[in-house]
């Protein structure tokens, strides 16, 4: 990419300057974090191909063997297909149950977080704008609930809203509002001193056009990199309250649900049905954070260079 | 001074105010737990009486109310499944999970501290790039998989130490606690270790980055060029200022590892209190499901006020200014 840049005609050259391009060679030069971002789009190309590439339905009974349940990996079915991952107790290929868990685990954490995005974008930008009291009570709620980790709060909820997949995805929009709230209020705080804020206002365009078409985009960055983070802690807590038996029902088994599955069996030594769906969470979790952390650093000037 | 202190008691008795009032509200919304308490062949007659008899047949408010006024005394109700007082229940589980939480703490902290300083001040050194790359795979890595890695490893493959129950215990200064006999330790050492990871991880990049904050500043500087030793330079002018930020975290942290203990003791069968919420969930136990999270919100609370007043001891700047 920097190589381009160089030869690149002077059109280019010019875009090269803006804060964006110049974040995207940061991050192109950060190779641990271009690794873990290829590495996070083969896992969702895989979750979104699961349909196609996955050797079998793993919710399609009839695609099921029981005379093949808790094969080993590389073992060979009774009807001669082999089980790459080995099986569970219910015969399922356990690499096709790995493929639709990521389906369900991404799907979500992405919803959950756009939603939660949505709203705490919302109440961090009203709260930076309107200032005063709204700031201090919007604030106040946040600060709160900010005090109490993140799974007793999803787990207090989950054990009053009961099991399903909207269940969860509530409470995990109830625990991550505040995290983009508060990221979004200080980056709008800061920005709302600068001149072209005064200068929207002196045209008296309207509080809705001054807050989101020329605040917002102003005041994404270190949003984008607080939503990477949150979206790897919401992989991990689904996958932790489902694991306890209080997330997903057995019917959408998500990652959390077929360790879970895994551990009941791994002292008799069946290991690979939790070891497998775990280490799938694992590199997920771990490209989406590295990821993450590549963008904070590409995003923040001071630690440009 | 004495202004701010009453201030934050004041905010803090209005949290678990609020608190209760949510808890209560929240958990009132739980599924009917006379159906499970009452034999299936129960009349309507005794279902009836069994709802008088457990204050369930008030509105909602009254029912808050009477709450309060029986939690002011220390009632929280009793448990419908062990017909016990859902407090002390609470309560006595809450010496293992106390020993758990602290043990995993100290054995961070021990970690966590001298890794971060030193990550703080040589960044580029080797040790501080593994250092940082655990603490990365520390805090992703859900606790749930490290607990799970840890029994596979060290109890199910090498089978150096057991993975299920609290084992013997012994007293030390009254206390019952697993830290007094060999076998406790033995079984301590897993589920200390699975929250230690996390803790560990925390507190390397609090202290990292604070080092690496302060070992520019000039009265490090200044200090160095008094030709005070590096050893005083780092342990007593710089990691003061650490600690301003550290005690904080840690005291939010010693809550979280509440938290994390549900996790962990479900997956080590620890008689804590995260086990006893867990299964208190799943029985519709109410009264210990409220019991459980008033004194886990006290207890958070409380540690919140410590953390801001150190702050002020800590601090001398907010001393003064608050003072004035």
């Amino acid at each position: 990419m920097a190589d381009t840049d160089l030869t690149a005609p002077s059109r280019w050259r010019a875009l090269a300057d803006t804060p964006t391009a110049l974040a995207l060679q940061t991050f192109a030069r950060d190779r641990v974090a271009v690794a873990a971002s290829a590495v996070f789009l083969v896992i969702v190309c895989a979750a979104l191909l699961a349909p196609v590439i996955a050797p079998q339905d793993p919710y399609d009974l009839t695609s099921i063997d029981i005379l093949d349940a808790r094969l080993p990996p590389g073992a060979g079915g009774w009807q001669g297909n082999a089980y790459l991952l080995g099986t569970d107790g219910q015969g399922r290929d356990m690499l096709s149950a790995i493929l639709y868990g990521l389906r369900t685990s991404l799907f979500v954490a992405l919803v959950s977080g756009a939603v939660a995005l949505g709203i705490g974008m919302t109440a961090g930008l009203t709260a930076a704008y309107a200032g005063g009291r709204t700031d201090a009570l919007l604030m106040r709620i946040v600060d709160i609930q900010l005090s109490f980790p993140t799974i007793l709060i999803a787990l207090v909820m989950l054990s009053l809203l009961g099991r399903g997949i909207d269940k969860v995805i509530a409470a995990l929009v109830f625990v991550q509002w505040a995290y983009y709230a508060r990221t979004v209020r200080g980056a709008a705080l800061s920005e709302l001193s600068r001149e072209y804020i005064e200068a929207a206002r002196c045209l008296a365009l309207s509080r809705r056009v001054i807050l989101f078409s020329h605040l917002m985009p102003n005041a994404l960055p270190p949003v984008i990199v607080v939503a990477t983070m949150q979206i790897a802690s919401a992989i991990a807590v689904e996958a932790t309250l489902s694991f306890l038996g209080l997330g997903l029902p057995v019917t959408e088994p998500s990652l959390g649900l077929l360790i879970s599955n895994g551990f009941d069996v791994m002292m008799s030594g069946y290991y690979w049905i939790s070891i497998f769906p775990g280490l799938a969470l694992l590199v997920l979790v771990m490209a989406v954070n590295l990821m993450g952390d590549g963008l904070r650093d590409a995003l923040n000037p001071r630690g440009r260079g | 001074m004495t202004a701010f202190i009453l201030r934050r008691f004041f905010q803090a008795a209005l949290v678990v105010l609020i608190m209760s009032f949510l808890v209560f509200i929240g958990v009132f919304a739980v599924g009917d737990p006379i159906e499970l308490l009452v034999s299936p062949d129960a009349t309507q007659i005794e279902i009836e009486e069994a709802r008088v008899a457990l204050g369930l047949d008030r509105p909602i408010l009254g029912q808050y109310w009477l709450f309060l006024k029986n939690a002011a005394q220390g009632d929280l109700g009793r448990s419908f499944v062990y017909n016990e007082p859902a407090l002390g229940l609470v309560l006595a589980r809450l010496p293992a999970t106390a020993e758990l939480a602290l043990t995993a703490m100290v054995l961070g902290l021990a970690i966590g501290v001298p890794l971060g300083t030193y990550a703080g001040l040589h960044p580029d050194r080797p040790l501080s790039r593994i250092v940082m790359a655990g603490s990365v795979f520390g805090f992703s890595v859900p606790s749930f998989w490290i607990g799970i890695m840890l029994i596979l490893v060290f109890a199910v493959t090498l089978g150096w130490l057991p993975a299920t129950g609290r084992g013997e215990t012994g007293t030390i200064l009254g206390i019952e606690t697993s830290l007094a006999t060999w076998d406790g330790l033995r079984h301590i050492a897993l589920p200390a270790i699975n929250i230690a990871i996390f803790k560990f991880a925390v507190s390397v990049r609090m202290v990292r980055a604070g080092m690496r904050e302060v070992a520019g500043q000039e009265f490090v500087r200044y200090a160095r060029a008094k030709g005070l030793s590096e050893a005083r330079i780092t342990w007593v002018y710089a990691f003061r200022h650490v600690a301003i930020p550290l005690i904080t975290v840690l005291a939010m942290e010693l809550g979280s590892v509440l938290a994390f203990a549900v996790v962990t003791e479900t997956i080590f069968a620890w008689p804590g209190m995260g086990k006893l919420i867990i299964d208190s969930i799943n029985q519709l136990d109410r009264p210990v499901v409220v019991a459980y999270l008033m004194i886990t919100v006290m207890i958070f609370v409380g540690l919140n006020l410590l953390a801001d007043l150190s702050y002020a001891v800590l601090d001398p700047r907010l001393r003064q200014r608050e003072g004035a």
